[in-house]
């Protein structure tokens, strides 16, 4: 390999290096600096897209221009982690609004206050199982 | 180069571990250290795959993957408890 393809490796993975460890830092960051649980989620969901992501992209141009071997594991892993960072969002927001519910001194509200009840006869589905009239009762799907 | 980048993302990613740590102890509510494991198991995949760039070994991924499925699991569980008082029902 010449030096000059390896000069644009080193950049290439550098620069991806220090992007993907600046967004984790910046979404820890976040995470500490932000007043309510509702803002501190948005953080964190930020490191683990753009920053995990770009450094498993600067593990598999790593590997591809320095090594010369072709790996496809860390995109696995950047997959996994982009179907399961909503999921996981999405559990620890109802657990939020669960205890906002039962009035938990400690689940401060956000700017936006206590989110209201949504629209008719349903509920969120957070604390009880689903019964009619709930997304998810099975009644008429 | 990448030796700079790799020290600099070493030096982010153990400063990120310890902001995790402090919004861990301080809380306020649970859902705030849920979702600081959440993180703090982010960030150590991030070091992870670091490790595996430093040390030119391929083997690190797979820690990197179970690591990333075991804390998928273990955030789910615990706010699954949370909200049903009960992991699997």
């Amino acid at each position: 390999m010449s030096a000059g393809t390896l000069s644009v490796a080193d950049l290439v993975v550098s620069g991806l290096i220090v992007l993907g460890s600046a967004f984790a830092l910046i979404g820890s960051w976040g995470l500490v600096r932000l007043p309510s649980l509702m803002e501190r989620l948005h953080g964190p969901t930020k490191a683990t897209t753009l920053g995990l992501g770009a450094m498993l992209v600067a593990s598999v141009a790593w590997f591809h221009l320095v090594e010369d071997v072709w790996t496809t594991h860390e995109l696995l892993v950047s997959v996994f982690l982009f179907v399961t960072a909503p999921i996981s969002a999405n559990m620890i927001a109802k657990v939020h609004l669960h205890r906002l519910r039962q009035g938990e001194p400690s689940a401060g509200e956000g700017p936006a206050g206590t989110p209201g009840p949504p629209p008719g006869s349903a509920d969120w589905a957070t604390h009880e199982a689903p019964h009619e009239g709930t997304p998810g009762d099975f009644i008429g799907d | 180069m990448i030796g700079y980048a790799l020290a600099f993302g070493f030096g982010a990613l153990g400063l990120a571990l310890v902001l995790n740590l402090w919004r861990l102890f301080k809380g306020p509510g649970v859902a705030d250290r849920i979702l600081a494991l959440d993180t703090m198991v982010i960030n150590v995949i991030g070091i992870i795959v670091l490790t595996g760039i430093a040390q030119g070994s391929a083997a690190s991924f797979e820690a990197a993957l179970l690591l990333a499925m075991v804390g998928f699991v273990g955030t789910v569980a615990y706010a699954k408890f949370l909200l049903r008082g009960d992991v699997i029902e």
